[in-house]
């Protein structure tokens, strides 16, 4: 009897605090959209930098989206924690009594709705602009869909440890870019190897694989390293 | 409270409880190590000295490369010793946030810098062999990579002890972040490994072969035991200053200072 109540506050918390995280970010759009147009503006730059020729272009696109889409996140990383800790909404969330890792679960939910989600629906247009092929067009959306979730939840626990410095997010940057390696290698080669014709659905797997790990490991690490910084 | 004095009632039956158990004091630590590093210091010194020899006179040259391979005794073992010591960090990070002993997370933390460095002479001396046997400072081969990332790794644990005041939420941040970077080094170093077999083949192999004649293996050999000596005699170096630094305020730390002075 108890244990159903409480799972269900448990899932009730969840669903609270997305919801919550959610309505805050949707009441503060034009915070919202600082990483997508910062997507924007990087991926527009490469052709500027390089030359428009469209077949350097195509071949170059699945990296270039993807260090993008990589920027654009350790950019939006740093709000994942932040106004909760600045205003001490996350001590209340500690000594709430709902395990710290369901909160930093939901919150990490709320950071990929709000900050990957977008690049993954504007990646047709920066593939457009990149000159990617169409056929691969649908491998790179996938391999978003599958590995921005990832770099949130990575990201998650590099917010948690930077949370109490006043600069964290240059430090950031240091701390997760070295863990996102595996997922850029294997996103931009799953996307070239649709480019080239060639079978791509291992890599798929393989994300799909660090998908679920990190889903299962990175929210209590993050929720670690949210003690730490609050102790 | 009661594993303590359960200790203290029998010192006899373990003594390595007893021992392990000293050394999780500070001015206990800073005694016992204050004597074993003369001697891991002249350990390392006299392998080294011994491993150098070796290798650079009485080792022949390589048919192939020449004088050059000569670089492979310092390049080797501080590459290795980087993996090693990334391991070791992690480890005693663990344990540190497990059990919360003040000593282990000191020596995790003077352990990154010496790693940082072993990492950074491994990719230096790649690079400067890599002229002469590749024809280039660099190459996106697998294990520089790998070494590379492992750097930023260890730059990020050091960036983000130093960035915190307070020494041992320091500490405990940087370790678990140690502990995040050593599950993901052995994924890192695979789909770097797989990464560059795709993208250009492996058309260099760093080893050659793995017939090593024994004249030129025993100073790798050496110098692979006397870089772990270094080891332990820069780590034990390192935290002896930690601690007295972090102590500076408490009795032992004065009467320490005070018995040098006079």
């Amino acid at each position: 009897m108890t244990r159903e109540k409480s799972s269900a506050s448990l899932s009730g918390a969840f669903y609270a605090l997305l919801r919550r995280d959610l309505l805050l970010a949707f009441r503060r759009r034009t915070e919202l959209l600082f990483p997508v147009i910062f997507l924007l503006v990087v991926v527009s730059l490469f052709p500027l930098g390089i030359g428009p020729g469209p077949q350097l272009l195509a071949r170059i696109a699945p990296g270039v989206i993807w260090i993008a889409a990589l920027l654009a996140t350790v950019i939006s990383l740093d709000g994942l924690f932040r106004s909760d800790f600045e205003d001490g909404t996350l001590e209340q969330f500690v000594i709430s009594g709902h395990p710290l890792t369901l909160i930093s679960l939901a919150k990490i939910c709320a950071h990929w709705l709000v900050a990957g989600l977008p690049i993954v629906l504007l990646c047709p247009l920066l593939a457009l602009w990149m000159n990617l092929p169409v056929e691969s067009l649908g491998v790179l959306m996938l391999t978003l869909a599958l590995g921005t979730p990832v770099l949130s939840l990575i990201g998650s626990i590099g917010v948690g440890l930077t949370i109490s410095l006043k600069r964290g997010g240059q430090l950031l940057s240091l701390l997760v870019f070295p863990l996102y390696v595996p997922i850029l290698i294997i996103a931009t080669a799953a996307v070239m190897a649709a480019s080239d014709g060639l079978p791509y659905t291992q890599f798929l797997g393989l994300l799909t694989a660090g998908l679920i790990t990190s889903v299962t490991l990175a929210p209590f690490a993050a929720a670690a390293a949210l003690k730490i910084s609050l102790s | 409270m009661t594993t303590e004095t359960a200790i203290q009632n029998k010192p006899r039956k373990n003594a390595l409880v007893m021992f392990i158990h000293k050394m999780g004091s500070p001015p206990w630590f800073y005694n016992f190590s204050g004597k074993l590093v003369p001697w891991l210091w002249a350990v390392f010194c006299s392998l080294a000295a011994w491993a150098l020899y070796l290798g650079l006179f009485k080792a022949p040259a390589d048919y192939l490369q020449g004088e050059s391979f000569r670089i492979m005794y310092i390049h080797v073992p501080s590459a290795w010793m980087s993996m090693m010591i990334y391991t070791s960090m992690a480890i005693m990070g663990f344990i540190a946030l497990v059990w919360r002993i003040r000593i282990v997370e000191v020596l995790a933390m003077s352990s990154a810098p010496v790693g940082a460095a072993f990492t950074f002479v491994a990719l230096a001396s790649g690079s400067l062999w890599g002229r002469p046997t590749w024809g280039t400072y660099w190459v996106w081969d697998a294990r520089l990579t790998s070494e590379l990332v492992l750097l930023f790794l260890y730059l990020g644990v050091i960036g983000l002890y130093n960035a915190i005041d307070e020494p041992r939420k320091a500490a405990r941040a940087a370790c678990l972040l140690a502990i995040v970077g050593a599950v993901n080094l052995p994924i890192i170093h695979y789909s770097v490994k797989w990464w560059n077999t795709l993208h250009q083949g492996s058309s260099i192999s760093v080893t050659g072969g793995s017939n090593i004649d024994p004249s030129m293996l025993w100073p790798l050999l050496i110098m692979a035991l006397a870089v772990k000596f270094y080891y332990g005699a820069n780590l034990l170096t390192r935290a002896r200053v930690r601690l007295l630094e972090q102590d500076k305020r408490k009795a032992w730390v004065r009467k320490v200072i005070g018995e040098d002075k006079s």
